[in-house]
């Protein structure tokens, strides 16, 4: 009895659908056409700086849409080495390994503290870290520049986090991305139930062991979430370098792009031009397509909260 | 007990320390100083700036390019949002409900949304480089290429003036649409099937599928999407910076108040009157924060 009325509701739901699709049916070949449409947007542009990557200087100048003749692969060699797209990128990879380290440690510390423990003074704090959401850093930029350069005549650590120095970048991003670290996270950490932590205090763990020990890890979804935002954003600053960074041996590979452009007008080289830009675009697009999935959640959740 | 008190004491002023530091050092002081510096004479030559009141704020008012810059970020403020919005709200809806069934995802819905996404983790700078190749005024840019080979005269996307700030828009909302279209996604996701199962039984066609279920139930969503995107708007940079001729040119048609801030200070040595640009930038941004969070608080639909 019961399966066959199971199987009439079946059917019945099986003609609805039909009749339904009827309804919609010719939607659907122009749904995809917009979707494939967009999809050409998105992609013609990259694949077009991939293609110019390997044409010569006068193909480059030449008809847009011409296939090379040759396939230039020396473009790529010019790039890295003489336009030094190597060398900025390992300064990208020093600075950002660093700062995003650095912004998860103390970020998480301080939001586990604000989020668990009432104080006094508790919520000043945490709104002092989550205003900074609202301001807009171009108003900080001139003293910013003061502060790093007095920073460089500090004693003894002085030389290493004044101007010019990747150190002195890696302390501003940490504390340019405590805002939306704070914030995330301290959310984050009161979702998380207290039993767990309170039970290790009992057994005579100290408030340092709990955190490493058992919060940090029972945190983790969100902790990834907020370290692919930060690695992105600092991997993708352009702004702070672009000020505090003024030696070219120092710049990001943001900085060294975003000058290539400039210097391929005086150096006639426009072919290392769109090799520096692939070289900036692949890696990204490669390490984007394996993790995707944890990067569009990443951004999207740290959007929502 | 007061032992424990203690290290509970000690253990927060530890943990607190090295973050709150950093963070007055580096943000909390510049921004304060910001706001004296706005109001000095402090220019890169002279040694000691000398107070002057509200002079660069009257200064400022008949700054013609400041005023230019603010009206292209109110020009992005009301246009980004909406064009980005509407245009990932349809694929959204397209990836999520579109498919032959009304309720279900369409074929190859998470391939599009991937690729969607591409711009989002490209850099800022790098993207601008890319469009200032395929905006090349001749027949070697991508886009002049094939309108040139049609016999179409050549558009100047960055050197005519009139055309300019379109480009810049074009290429914001090139790189903004994937994000969102992925957020309204993840909003979508959440909204139980029946819905959209019962409006069909009931008769509803695509477009009062959209109207009627769809966007009230996202209207949270496209809220937080609003508010991201109007600060995208009035912080941007790096696109007019790189990209634009002259920086934010030609003839001033793309500046936008970052770039004029970051001209003062930086190229011209006005620290003072940089910093009065900021504090008039920082009451915008901070304005429109709170204006969107009052207007922002409507009822929750529950579902």
């Amino acid at each position: 009895m019961t399966t066959m009325i199971s199987w009439t509701a079946a059917n019945s739901r099986k003609l609805a659908r039909q009749e339904r699709r009827r309804r919609l049916g010719p939607l659907g070949v122009l749904t995809h056409l917009a979707l494939l449409l967009w999809t050409l947007l998105t992609v013609v542009p990259i694949l077009w700086t991939f293609l110019a990557s390997v044409k010569s200087e006068d193909e480059i100048f030449g008809d847009a849409w011409s296939m090379p003749a040759a396939l230039r692969w020396d473009n790529f060699a010019r790039a890295w080495e003489q336009a030094h797209i190597g060398q900025y990128m390992l300064n990208s990879v020093i600075v950002v390994s660093f700062s995003t380290f650095g912004t998860m440690l103390i970020g998480s510390m301080a939001a586990y503290v604000l989020a668990r423990y009432p104080f006094r003074g508790n919520r000043a704090i945490y709104l002092l870290f989550v205003s900074g959401l609202a301001f807009p850093v171009y108003l900080a930029l001139t003293p910013l520049f003061f502060v790093v350069q007095n920073m460089g005549n500090v004693p003894v650590v002085g030389p290493f986090i004044g101007l010019n120095t990747h150190a002195g970048l890696v302390l501003v991003y940490i504390a340019y991305s405590m805002p939306f670290t704070v914030f995330f996270l301290s959310a984050f950490f009161r979702t998380l139930p207290r039993a767990v932590g309170e039970a290790a205090m009992v057994d005579g763990a100290s408030h340092t062991r709990v955190f490493f020990q058992i919060m940090l890890p029972m945190a983790r979804p969100g902790i990834i979430s907020i370290t692919i935002f930060n690695i992105l954003g600092q991997w993708n600053q352009y702004q702070l370098p672009l000020v505090l960074l003024q030696e070219r041996d120092k710049w990001v590979l943001t900085q060294g792009i975003a000058d290539i452009s400039t210097a391929a007008g005086y150096d006639q080289d426009w072919s290392a031009l769109f090799a520096a830009l692939t070289l900036a675009i692949l890696p990204m697009l490669v390490v984007y397509t394996v993790f995707q999935r944890q990067i569009q959640s990443g951004l999207t959740s740290g959007a929502l909260k | 007990m007061i032992f424990n008190r203690y290290r509970r004491g000690l253990f927060i002023t530890s943990f607190l320390a090295a973050p709150v530091i950093l963070y007055l050092v580096y943000v909390i002081s510049p921004y304060i100083q910001a706001f004296y510096i706005a109001m000095t004479d402090w220019r890169g030559v002279t040694a000691t700036p000398r107070f002057i009141g509200l002079d660069n704020f009257e200064r400022l008012l008949g700054d013609g390019t400041f005023w230019k810059a603010v009206s292209h970020n109110g020009a992005l403020l009301l246009l980004l949002p909406l064009i980005t919005i509407v245009i990932a709200l349809f694929f959204a809806f397209l990836l999520n409900v579109g498919g032959p069934q009304g309720v279900t995802g369409i074929r190859g819905s998470k391939f599009y949304r991937v690729v969607f996404f591409f711009p989002q983790v490209l850099a800022v700078a790098v993207v601008a480089v890319l469009f200032q190749q395929v905006f090349r005024p001749d027949g070697s840019g991508m886009l002049n290429g094939p309108l040139m080979a049609l016999g179409l005269p050549p558009i100047g996307f960055l050197s005519d003036p009139d055309v300019a700030f379109w480009s810049v828009l074009g290429v914001m909302v090139w790189q903004a649409v994937g994000f969102y279209v992925v957020l309204f996604s993840a909003g979508l996701a959440s909204i139980p099937r029946d819905m959209f199962e019962a409006a069909q039984i009931d008769g509803a066609g695509r477009l009062s599928l959209f109207f009627r279920i769809t966007l009230p139930l996202l209207w949270d969503t496209v809220q937080v999407a609003w508010v991201y995107l109007g600060i995208l708007a009035l912080d941007v940079f790096a696109i007019v910076w790189v990209m634009t001729d002259q920086h934010g040119g030609p003839d001033f048609s793309t500046t936008v108040m970052a770039a004029e801030i970051y001209r003062n200070a930086f190229q011209y040595f006005r620290f003072g009157y940089a910093s009065a640009l900021g504090v008039v930038m920082f009451f915008f941004t901070v304005g429109f924060a709170i204006l969107s969070l009052r207007l922002s608080r409507r009822e929750r639909i529950e579902y």
